[in-house]
Formats: structure tokens, sequence, C-alpha cells
């Protein structure tokens, strides 16, 4: 059981807690709503929860909650570049079909 | 597809509904536009890479427009089309603007607002800045991959009423809501305070292409309080350009050049200028269209003596304020360099010689306005969790005040004041029966009207006849958060009222904007349909949300099969919300307010009925 970050996701991750001066993590979870179902939840982490899981991405600490864990179970967290925008991407195993805005989907 | 950010702790927002805010500096020379991504503020880059956008638009034969660099480098070639430092112009009438002999611009004194005869027609300086900001909006919509929910927007701290409502228009025309206009110095303080935790006494020296703007603020407990504001409107690296420029005229010892050679000469004494600050001497080689060269060399030392009485008169603006404050240059905890002109090493020693310590500059100055107009709009649109929320207070930099007898003025709100702010203060009738009164609202130091900007004039009517003196008019100044001002009359005994929201003398009537408006749509017809789809995505989101808080406190009004209607009502419209036809989301919209109406009207007796519980029956016979 294990969600990932790729490289150049740790990268940024790291970065981006080093420049807001603090942060033990990232979370990354589920939440429902949105126009399909599951929408994705991404959070500088400060307090971890008792029954968060804790994984080591990159020397990266990636946090989810076992709830969230059943949808994302084998997910990469990737950085991409698409024109100017510039950000997150979830590379998620589990999807069915996505709303096409890559914030919501359904398993 | 929406690539995602980092959230602050619990700040993750639902799909679709995230809360892009940006924070654009408008500057007389360089703008910038920039936002908080992943709990940190950042300036914007274009596709080439370049956050800083010229503050130039070109407006060509053929009916386009060109901004940025490509603009200002027309601007030899092309000068009467290709208009710079448009700022200078925003809410001003020709007799305000200074050395309107020496640009090149054909200028037409319109009715408040000076404006520019183009190839394109008659420009106010309201378009040309809204262009600049309609760039800056589309690099941050592809940059954030949304729709803006909105804006600061910086401006000098010593813009007036006017000047402030037609940077307000400008963001209207360029398709932006305006959250706030935030003072330049002020933004730049947020930048160095919420990064550097600072507290104390701070002064701000902003030295910019066209402006110096000069403030002292406090800070403490992230509470940003500014002390006082001075500058100069009229004061800038430009001028070092100019003084540098002159010099190489009299050194090369040429014949006045032509329009295009000036230009060049210009341009060149700019790059130089910028040159001097890494380099002890810069060289000139430069053929002119005329045929003459001009083959000289400016060292450092000679520079910084032909701008001695530049970096001088900033320091009056200096004195002035630190004496509102109340202050002496030794209790400023520390100075903040704003600007790129304070990257020169003169600007630097003088400032450091005034107030006996080094000033900060481990902020790019050219960036330090943008990244706080950026954190104040993250804030204003909610996305940073409450428990660090912080103030920002400012002031007003001139008095505020009403015409009386004799031409005097009345302070009514004096200069310096915390915003927003309301002050009252009662006047009477000076003739027996009198029943109506003029004010005259007007900004300014001086204690002559005729010395004062005129803001506004209202009238209040319907005063009740009596002998004069005897009626209590109590007028209200209200200042916003934005330093827009309105002003209220109300005769206490009988209660009529009167008030101005005010529009500027050198504002643009809401017609002439209107007019704007529709002008803009037929040269971007594309950008209509993505923002009326916007628009109405926007609004049915709206209604959802509402339709599910009135669901949340009043579903016990409906039966199960009314409820089903309405739940399906709203999966409907969420599906047609997700698509991309404007008008079958309008038309959408329309149904489910059909659709919820019945429901409505229940919610309404319900809470009538409700409020009235508390009363007796006759209480109510009125
Ligand atoms: N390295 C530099 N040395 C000296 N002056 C500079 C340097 N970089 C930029 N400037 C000057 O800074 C001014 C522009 O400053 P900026 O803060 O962008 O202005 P504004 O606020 O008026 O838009 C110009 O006069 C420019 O020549
Ligand atoms: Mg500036």
């Amino acid at each position: 059981m294990s969600v990932t970050l790729s490289e150049s996701a740790a990268r940024h991750v790291s970065n981006f807690i080093a420049k807001r001066g603090k942060g033990f993590g990232i979370r990354l979870g589920v939440k429902t709503s949105g126009c399909s179902g599951m929408a994705y939840k991404l959070e500088f982490v400060d307090d971890t929860h008792d029954e968060d899981l804790v994984f080591d991405s990159h020397g990266v600490k990636v946090v989810v909650d076992p709830k969230s864990l059943v949808y994302l179970e084998g997910t990469e967290l990737d950085f991409v570049k698409e024109g100017l925008n510039e950000g997150f991407k979830f590379n998620n195993p589990n999807v069915k079909d996505q709303c096409g805005c890559g914030e919501s989907f359904n398993v | 597809m929406a690539l995602l950010q980092i959230a602050e702790p619990g700040m993750s927002t639902e799909p679709h509904k995230h809360r892009l805010a940006v924070g654009i500096d408008l500057g007389t020379t360089n703008s910038l536009v920039a936002s908080v991504r992943n709990g940190i503020a950042v300036c914007l880059p274009d596709e080439s890479g370049r956050t800083m956008l010229p503050s130039v638009v070109r407006y060509h034969v053929d009916g386009s427009t060109e901004t940025g660099l490509g603009a200002l480098k027309a601007q030899a070639t092309d000068p009467r089309n290709t208009i710079v430092s448009a700022k200078r112009f925003m809410g001003r009438g020709l007799k305000d603007v200074a050395h309107v002999e020496a640009m090149p611009y054909d200028f037409e004194d319109g009715p408040g607002m000076v404006r520019l005869r183009t190839v394109q027609g008659v420009k106010s300086p309201v378009e040309v800045s809204a262009e600049i900001l309609r760039v800056l909006r589309v690099r941050a919509e592809a940059s954030l991959g949304g729709r803006l929910v909105g804006v600061v927007i910086t401006v000098p701290a010593y813009f007036d009423d006017a000047q402030r409502q037609a940077t307000k228009d400008a963001a209207r025309l360029a398709g932006l809501d305006v959250l706030r206009l935030l003072n330049e110095p002020t933004a730049a303080a947020v930048a160095y305070g919420l990064d550097n935790a600072a507290e104390g006494v701070y002064a701000v020296y902003d030295l910019g292409g066209g402006t110096f703007d000069l403030s002292i603020l406090k800070l403490s407990r992230g509470v940003f309080e500014v002390l006082s504001t001075n500058g100069d409107a009229a004061l800038g690296g430009d001028d070092f350009d100019h003084r540098l420029f002159c010099s190489i005229l009299e050194r090369a010892d040429i014949d006045p050049p032509s329009l295009e050679d000036a230009r060049r000469l210009q341009m060149k004494a700019r790059e130089v200028k910028e040159l001097l600050t890494s380099c002890e001497e810069a060289p000139i080689h430069l053929r002119l269209g005329s045929g003459e060269l001009v083959d000289v060399v400016v060292t450092r030392n000679e520079f910084a003596d032909m701008t001695r009485h530049l970096v001088q008169k900033t320091l009056t603006p200096v004195r002035k304020a630190l004496r509102d404050a109340g202050l002496t240059p030794e209790e400023i905890k520390g100075v903040v360099m704003v600007g790129g002109a304070t990257r020169m090493p003169q600007i630097q020693r003088a400032v450091a010689a005034f107030f006996g310590q080094e000033p900060l500059t481990n902020l790019d100055p050219d960036k330090v306005v943008a990244l706080g107009a950026a954190m104040q709009a993250n804030v204003l649109a909610g996305n940073r969790a409450e428990q660090d929320d912080w103030l920002l207070l400012d002031v007003i930099p001139l008095s505020l005040g009403l015409e009386t007898m004799g031409g005097l003025v009345e302070k009514v709100v004096p200069r310096n004041s915390t915003l927003p702010i309301a002050r009252a203060q009662e006047f009477t009738t000076f003739k027996d029966g009198q029943t109506a009164m003029a004010f005259h609202v007007v900004q300014g130091e001086r204690e002559l009207v005729a010395d004062c900007r005129s803001l506004a004039r209202f009238e209040l009517r319907g005063i009740p006849p009596m002998v004069a003196g005897a009626a209590r008019i109590r007028v209200t100044f209200q200042v916003d958060a934005d330093g827009l001002l309105s002003v209220s009359a109300r005769e206490m005994s009988s209660g009529v009222e009167a008030s101005v929201l005010v529009k500027p003398s050198y504002g643009l009537s809401d017609d002439e904007i209107a007019e704007m408006l529709k002008s803009g749509v037929e040269h971007a017809g594309d950008d209509m349909v993505l923002r009326a789809l916007r628009e109405q995505q926007v609004e049915a989101e709206r209604v959802i949300e509402a339709a599910e808080q009135a669901l949340a406190k009043d579903g016990h009004l409906l039966d199960a099969d009314e409820r089903a209607g309405i739940d399906a009502a709203v999966a409907r419209l969420r599906e047609l919300r997700a698509g991309s036809d404007h008008r079958a989301i309008k038309s959408g919209i329309d149904a489910f307010a059909r659709a919820t109406d019945e429901f409505a009207a229940r919610r309404m007796d319900n809470s009538i009925r409700s409020a009235l519980a508390g009363h007796k029956v006759d209480e109510l016979e009125l």
C-alpha cells in the first residue's frame, strides 16, 4: 500500500515547504463532491492526526488518511507544465472516468 | 485541464471553485502580475519567461494593438501611436500633466481627462491602462488555469480620488473585478512584513520610472498602519534618463536632434543609466539619422554628479513624511527600497546617509509591490485560514472637506486618517426660510477652495423652512478601503437626505465606459463569448450553492417528491454548467429558478411567520 511522488513533484514540494517556512509534509486526500463524485485534496501538513498514514517519497513526507487511501492506492503525484500553467497532477490507477477538469473523478 | 496547487491545511476548494486571485502592480514604466501559488507569492512570467511587462501600448493602423516590449521597441519609430507612461495621465487634465510640450503625443483635452489622438482614434488613458491590464489578465488566466475571482491593483499613495477611480475604470474595462486598490508602498511592506515578520516603524522609499513615494509604516503583530505618506508625482528614473540625455547632447555637441533621434538617444540614456548600476563606466556609440556620430563615455561618478539634485529632491518628501508622522530618521527601524530606480548606487548611498543605516534590498525592488498585492489578494479571496488573517490599515493621502462661505475649505477628514473612515460634521442654514443647501466637496491641503481639487457637488433639498442657524445638517464623509469617497447630508429634524458617491470630475462617465466596453467587444468577440460563458457558469454555481444552503436549512418544508424534484433540477443545472454553451446555461438557470419558486415562497412565508411570532398583534397595526 502506498502513494508516491514523482521526482519532479517531490522537488517542487520540498521547495514550496522550504519557502513557506514551515510544514511537516504534504497531504493527499479525496473528498466527495464536484461534478462527478470525488475530488482531490492537496494541502500542506502542519499537524498529522492519529489515524493518518505517512509515506516517505524522495525525502518528502506524504500524509494520507485511511479513507482516502482506499481511492488513492497506487497513485503517483506528478508536477507538470502545460503552456504557462504548471501544477500537480494525480496519476490515479483507480479512476474510471474523470470530469475532464482533472480535479474530480469516479471510481 | 486544471493543474492542482497545494492549499493551506483545511483550505482546499471545491472543484472548479478555486478562488484564483492576483495582485497587479500597474506601474508607470513596468507592470507585473503575481499570485500566491503553493503558499508562495510569485510573479507570473510570459511565454518568454519575462515577468515585467513594459507599460507601453502601441496602436497599429490595421486596428490591432501591441503591448509590452514589442510596443516599447516601436517607441522611436512610431512615437505618436506608442503610448508610454499612460499612468501619468490617469485622471488628469492637460494642465495637470508636466512637460506636455516634450511629449510626442497628439493630446486632446477632453471634458475631464486628457485624451490622445492615435491612428485608431481618440484613446483615453483609461483605455491604454485597460489594455495593459487585459494582457496581464490573459497571462494570469493562462498561468493559473482558470478565471480570476478578483484582483488587487496597486496605486501610488499620492493618487487622488480621480486617479483611483480611473484605475478602477480601467480594471473594469479589462474584465477584472477589483477586490481592492492598495497603495504601492503598503504592498511593499506587506511583502516584507510577512516574509520577515518585522515589527517597528519602517520607511518605504519607492523610486519608480515616473513617480516617487515615501511612506512611513508601522508594523506590529501583523497589523500594517500607514503613519504618513508623501512624495512627488513627477519624479522618477525617467528624470535620470532625461538628465543623462541632455548631458549626452551637450557633450556630443550635436544639433537639436529629430524626434526619432531624440527617442533613440533617450532609450540609449536609459540603457546607460542601468548599466552604470553594475559597471564603472558606459560607452555610447550611436550613429544618428542625421548622419552625426555620438561617441562619448560616461562614468558612474559623472552620472552621480549630474543627478545629485534629483537624488536630493527625493529627500524633501522624506523629511515631510517624517515630520507628519512626528518621527526623526533615527526612529526608523528599517528602510524598504522599492522600484527599479532604487538600484542606482547613488540612491542607495543617499538613503543610507539620511537614515544612518543600510536600506533593505533583499527582495527584488521591481517585484516587491506585485508580490505584496498578490498576498493581499490571496487573503481577500479567502484562501487563508482564519487564524492567520491579518488586517491592513491605510491612510488617505489628502484631506477632504467642504466649501464654506467665502470660498474657504472646512476640512472634514484630515489627511493621514486611517481607512476605512467615516466622519460627520454639522452645518446649518444661513438664511431665514432656506430650504436647500449646496455642497461642494473638495480635496487638498490648502485653505482656499480655488487651490484645492473639486471632487463633487450636490444639493440637499426639502429642508423645512426655519430661521437661519436653526437647521441641523449633518454631513457624513465615508471613505472605503480603496480610498473612494461618498458624502451624504441629512437634515436632522425632518430627516431629508441627499448624497453623492463621488464621481471625480476627472473620471469617466458611465456612458463613456459603456461605449468603451462596446468598442472592446468589437475587437474581442471571442473574449466576450468566453467571458459570457464564465459569467453564466459562476452564476449557475451561485444559484446551486444558494439552493443547497436553503435545502440544508429549510429542507423540512418539502415533502419527498418535491425534494426529489429540486434535487433533480440541481443535477440538471450542474450538468449544463459543465458544458460550454452560455445560452443553454442561462436558460437552465431560468428554468431552475422556476423549479424552485414554490420552495422559495414557502421559505419566505415561514420566516415571516417566525419573525412575527414574537410580536403581539396590536403592535403590527400601524
Ligand atoms: N539596474 C538598474 N539601474 C538603474 N535603474 C534601473 C535599473 N533597472 C531598472 N531601472 C529603472 O527603474 C525604473 C522603472 O522602475 P519600476 O519600478 O519598474 O517603475 P514604475 O513603478 O514606474 O513602473 C526605470 O526608470 C528603469 O530605468
Ligand atoms: Mg512601481
